[in-house]
């Protein structure tokens, strides 16, 4: 299966430009045009190239362990009123199905002759998964974290540093994820000759969303035939947390041709979409231009970036690629937000009837699944089938689970 | 001729390079830019540029991502920056507008270009538009009488140079080193190929940015080009200042140098 994940597809494409309808494009410095080109060039170039697919393929299979598993998660599924199967992308090497996009940009950096990969992150866990990549191919490795990040996520900073990556506390805006990003672009347009930017999601300018979707879609590539094969059909449904998006487009594309199958992307409520702090730029942002695209985006009335808010730092982004934005206005997909509390509810329930720590991300795929169970129950008149991308572990959020559910002993 | 081409052709007529200064909308405030601005026509600079401060300045260093912060958490608004041209286009010095494009998208194109005529701007600078995206822009700039100048670069491929100054008015934007904005200790090798690349295409006039900050670099830069753009340099004069009557001060001595050194091109 991993040998044909970047086999050509039928399913939504953008224009050569990188237009999804409204969305996306390229707002960037001219200087940057040029390796943009130069990527598109030698990703469209690889994708048609058999040995290239062939050397993807076994990296995914025999490093970072993929296909992953479809599990049937039954305690689960009996308290949610739903036959819940877990796509396992959390038993990928790294913790995440962020491995895939990073193995395949790192295999492109190689052929395009570039030394030096740079990237931005959140949580870490794209930083990791870059310095991890870097490292298997001898790298130099640079990743932008925002300093408020660097601080709840001190362990994630270690594993990039032990990895060979330098990891640089990014200290000016709000200090998180986008102010990363920034910092990142600054450094491509200073240093584009020899360094890759690794950008960590299916965001940012064309190539970099439908490029990054491919190269995690072996995901619902996966899922599907492993549904298939688990029941004999195809889910009713299919849910993934969205912040930048890239697990939910992995695990939704394989399915957008599917009509009957839904897609549910669940983005980071925060403490309510009322309240004004939330990620949620789809169902609480509007349409605007950020980091080299146009998607939804959190803004004020004169288009500046408003900070988001989420208990998961890897969904604490203040935009959303852009074929999120577009499957959104087509209606194929449905977004909703999922708050904190629901999130961590939902986390808790995984841990308790599996015996699995979901990342926090994950738990709003799990949440918004707990609340769209019954609702398509009573659609169907029958037990639905949804297919859960359990798109990361919760080792990294053990500290800030830990703070929330109050089970850390005090110092004495 | 725009009102840009004008003031480009009267510099080249006496024999030197046009001096564009760039100052940050509402940096340190309102009324603080507005004296700044003026403070440097006074002093020499021929052209103001007055940057819209933006929450994600991708192609600004540090220098002016300090001093758009500064003026974002003053409160400064789009609309604020429309009477901040105003003002300094009543000094008579040609006012060109350096934004991001999402704060234009949010004030609606057309209705931003209509405005910004209005106060008597002369067009925009847009770092992070190319004319591939520009539709929308170049239809308003078109209805509004507006110049438009898109960057390039030492990495723009000879196809896109040639595409990106077609759709140029005014000046073209020349950035002379890969990277953002920031005074530099030398100025750039591949600015004077870039701008040797763009005369080959186009007969609009040339302006150089990114890493001018004395008059000596800037007389060097204009040896070959037909304007020199600064800005961080003359931001920090204001942003390290003790008070604002010093960053004045400081403002109207760099300016002046700078004023002197588009007048003597090393040639």
């Amino acid at each position: 299966m991993s040998a044909d994940a970047l086999a050509p597809v039928a399913g939504p494409q953008p224009d050569s430009a990188g237009h999804f309808g409204r969305f996306g494009g390229r707002f960037v410095p001219e200087a940057l045009v040029a390796a943009l080109d130069e990527l598109d060039g030698a990703w469209r170039t690889a994708m048609a190239d058999e040995s290239f697919r062939a050397e993807f393929g076994a990296l995914l299979r025999d490093y970072a362990g993929t296909p992953s598993l479809l599990y049937e998660a039954r305690r689960f599924s009996a308290k949610v009123g739903a036959r819940v199967l877990l796509k396992r992308e959390d038993l990928n090497h790294t913790g995440a199905h962020k491995v895939r996009n990073v193995l395949g940009q790192a295999l492109l950096t190689k052929r395009m002759g570039k030394t030096r990969v740079i990237a931005e992150t959140g949580a870490g866990q794209h930083g990791v998964a870059t310095a991890t990549a870097a490292a298997l191919f001898d790298l130099e490795c640079v990743v932008y974290m925002g300093q408020v990040d660097t601080e709840r996520q001190a362990l994630n900073v270690a594993r990039m540093r032990m990895l060979g990556a330098t990891v640089v506390p990014v200290t000016n805006g709000s200090r998180t994820l986008k102010d990363a990003m920034n910092e990142a672009m600054r450094d491509w347009v200073a240093n584009v000759d020899e360094t890759h930017y690794l950008i960590g999601t299916a965001a940012g300018p064309h190539p970099f969303p439908a490029m990054v979707r491919d190269f995690v879609r072996g995901i619902g590539d996966e899922a599907r035939q492993q549904c298939l094969d688990l029941t004999g059909g195809l889910p009713d449904a299919v849910t993934a947390c969205v912040g930048g998006g890239s697990n939910a487009l992995g695990i939704f594309h394989a399915f957008v041709g599917d009509e009957a199958v839904r897609l549910y992307g669940f983005e980071a409520g925060g403490d309510g979409v009322a309240t004004g702090r939330h990620a949620a730029s789809i169902t609480g942002g509007s349409a605007g231009v950020l980091h080299g695209t146009r998607t939804f985006v959190l803004q004020d009335a004169d288009g500046q970036t408003l900070e988001s808010h989420s208990i998961s730092a890897g969904l604490d982004y203040p935009g959303v690629g852009p074929e999120h934005a577009w499957l959104h206005d087509t209606g194929r997909a449905n977004y909703l937000p999922v708050t904190d509390d629901e999130a961590m509810a939902a986390f808790e329930l995984l841990c308790r009837t599996e015996g699995i720590i979901p990342a926090i991300e994950s738990a709003h795929a799990l949440a918004g699944t707990v609340a769209l169970a019954p609702k398509l129950a009573a659609e169907l008149g029958r037990e639905p089938t949804i297919v859960v991308n359990l798109s990361g572990r919760g080792d990294k959020d053990v500290h800030t689970a830990g703070d929330y559910f109050g089970i850390l002993d005090k110092e004495r | 001729m725009s009102r840009i081409g004008v003031a480009f052709d009267k510099a080249r007529a006496d024999g030197r390079a046009l001096l564009v200064g760039c100052m940050p909308a509402g940096f340190p405030t309102v009324e603080g830019s507005i004296a700044a601005m003026t403070a440097m026509v006074e002093a020499g600079v021929d052209v103001i540029e007055v940057e819209i401060p933006y929450s994600d300045p991708v192609m600004d260093g540090p220098v002016i991502q300090r001093a758009s912060d500064i003026a974002l958490a003053g409160g400064v608004r789009t609309a604020d920056t429309m009477r901040i041209i105003e003002a300094v286009a009543a000094t008579g010095a040609p006012v060109v507008t350096m934004t991001y494009w999402n704060p234009v998208e949010r004030y609606g194109v057309d209705v931003f270009a209509r405005d910004l005529a209005s106060a008597g701007g002369t067009g925009l600078i847009t770092p992070d538009l190319i004319p591939d995206e520009a539709d929308e822009w170049l239809a308003a700039s078109e209805a509004h009488g507006l110049d438009r100048t898109f960057l390039v670069s030492p990495s723009s491929t000879d196809a896109r140079l040639a595409m990106t100054v077609q759709h140029c008015r005014g000046f073209v934007y020349a950035t002379a080193v890969m990277g953002v904005t920031g005074a530099r200790a030398r100025t750039s090798d591949a600015a004077p190929t870039l701008v040797s690349r763009a005369r080959a295409v186009t007969d609009l006039p040339i302006g150089v940015g990114l890493g001018v900050g004395t008059g000596a670099q800037a007389g060097t830069v204009a040896g070959y080009a037909d304007g020199v753009i600064v800005g961080s340099a003359l931001v920090r004069c204001v942003l390290d200042a003790p008070n604002e009557a010093d960053g004045l001060a400081a403002l109207r001595t760099l300016s002046a140098e700078l004023a002197e050194g588009v007048r003597n091109p090393t040639r």
